[in-house]
């Protein structure tokens, strides 16, 4: 249980943490280290030199860009989970964060981090999918963002390409009468889900919904955006009717946990929950 | 492999050392420093047994390297009590039997002591959630949860 030898760096601007990332074919980024130290522990990573952004000026922030946020790729999860600002303009992100592993991981836990390991289970990359989010990375040709469609292509595998670095997640701030939920089934608080619903949905005046999110995690190799829920929610269906459409286009695995009925099971079940709860808080 | 200086500050006391970047902040507090009541479990921050705390806030010591921790102020579990008085939290737990063989118990106090005004509004069930990056093999986890309410409850009442 003890990781292999590396070197190390921790850089104090963008600028030279892209060097030294580039400097070294099997260099990798060290934000939180909460998902990459157990990585290194069962050696199931190896790299060569770690490139700590802890140091980095810029990266801890928590910014309100009018209709959207704009967070610091190293700024902890338990300051996004607990910053009024955040329960405030996207209260779906910040319920979410409650999810993530256990108090001492998001102490350390970064919202870049998360993102940019792209687990399938994980609530950060279903968040910024569901939201339509988008990430801000630099590399060594300059700025560029990615929107989440584009982000997210297969298990623990983004667009970000090697040389480039994650520096900030920006996600839509919540507009007037938008409600949210978190629903997830897990064996235990702080497991990763056997499968997640994230939703949020903006009623109009009249109370008809005319936006919705649904993403759904755990069922698949990246987290998922339910389309076939949101469209028919739009078109006016229940809850119940919308939900029985989450399995649409999955293929979760079987493993240990569960198997892959029972998780498109759950699909259905946690969609609806969702669904349900976020109606109750947009009215 | 290049080794690094780092200075830190653990219970109020200040060193300096030289570590590989590999070295575990767990046991660098262990082989180092010979804080050993810092315990290790799974390491692989699942168990919760090697928690301390990192600028006031509870982290797990296996999932941090003691590079990383440059610069930083640690508590570990023997920075809690004052001498041979237990902290009041230490007490609660002898008073509930909240340990049995004691192995899972400084990740346990130094989890508490880090979040003390969060279970002070907290209910039993959101206890029993926050304590779940901790596990206990022996107690069943009954006298941990009666030893933080009966912390929090003295800790409020000294504050009226």
């Amino acid at each position: 249980m003890k990781p292999p030898e590396f070197d190390y760096v921790a850089p104090n601007s963008v600028d030279d943490a892209i060097k030294a990332l580039g400097s070294d074919l099997e260099a990798k980024v060290l934000a939180g280290g909460q998902s990459l130290i157990p990585l290194l522990a069962f050696r199931l990573a190896g790299p060569s030199l770690l490139v700590d952004l802890a140091r980095v000026d810029g990266l801890d922030h928590i910014t309100d860009e009018g209709d959207r946020l704009v967070i610091g790729a190293m700024t902890r999860q338990r300051r996004v989970e607990r910053d009024p600002l955040v329960a405030d303009r996207c209260p779906l992100l910040a319920e979410s964060l409650r999810h993530v592993g256990h108090p001492q991981i998001r102490s350390r836990g970064t919202i870049g981090g998360s993102v940019a390991h792209a687990d399938p289970a994980a609530e950060l990359p279903g968040v910024v999918l569901a939201l339509g989010g988008r990430v801000h990375v630099t590399g060594p040709a300059g700025n560029r963002t990615i929107e989440a469609e584009e982000l997210f292509q297969g298990f623990l595998s983004t667009s970000i390409a090697d040389g480039e670095i994650l520096t900030a997640v920006e996600v839509p701030a919540s507009g007037p009468r938008t409600g949210w939920s978190v629903v997830e089934v897990a064996r235990r608080p702080g497991d990763y889900a056997l499968c997640g619903a994230l939703c949020q949905l903006q009623l109009d005046d009249s109370g008809t919904v005319v936006d919705a999110h649904l993403g759904l995690i755990g069922v698949g190799d990246r987290p998922m955006r339910a389309h076939a829920v949101e469209a028919a929610v739009l078109g006016g269906a229940s809850p119940s009717e919308a939900a029985e459409l989450a399995p649409d286009g999955l293929r979760p695995g079987s493993d240990v946990h569960a198997s892959s009925d029972y998780r498109l099971h759950l699909a259905t079940v946690t969609s609806r929950r969702a669904l349900t709860q976020a109606l109750e808080r947009a009215a | 492999m290049a080794t690094h200086l780092i200075k830190v500050e653990v219970n109020g006391e200040a060193y300096e050392r030289t570590v590989p970047p590999r070295l575990l902040l767990s046991d660098f507090l262990r082989h180092e420093l010979h804080l050993t009541g810092t315990h290790v479990g799974c390491e692989h921050g699942v168990c919760g047994a090697c928690t301390v705390q990192l600028d006031g806030q509870g982290v797990r010591s296996c999932l941090l390297f003691a590079v990383q921790a440059d610069g930083s102020a640690i508590k570990t579990v023997e920075g809690l009590a004052a001498g041979d008085d237990l902290h009041p939290l230490q007490a609660a737990f002898s008073a509930a039997h909240a340990l049995q063989c004691g192995f899972c118990t400084p990740g346990f106090l130094m989890t508490i002591d880090s979040m003390l005004d969060e279970f002070a509004t907290m209910t039993e069930p959101e206890i029993r959630e926050a304590l779940s990056g901790n596990i206990c093999r022996c107690t069943g986890y009954q006298g941990i949860v009666e030893a933080v309410k009966a912390t929090v409850a003295s800790h409020s009442q000294e504050g009226r």
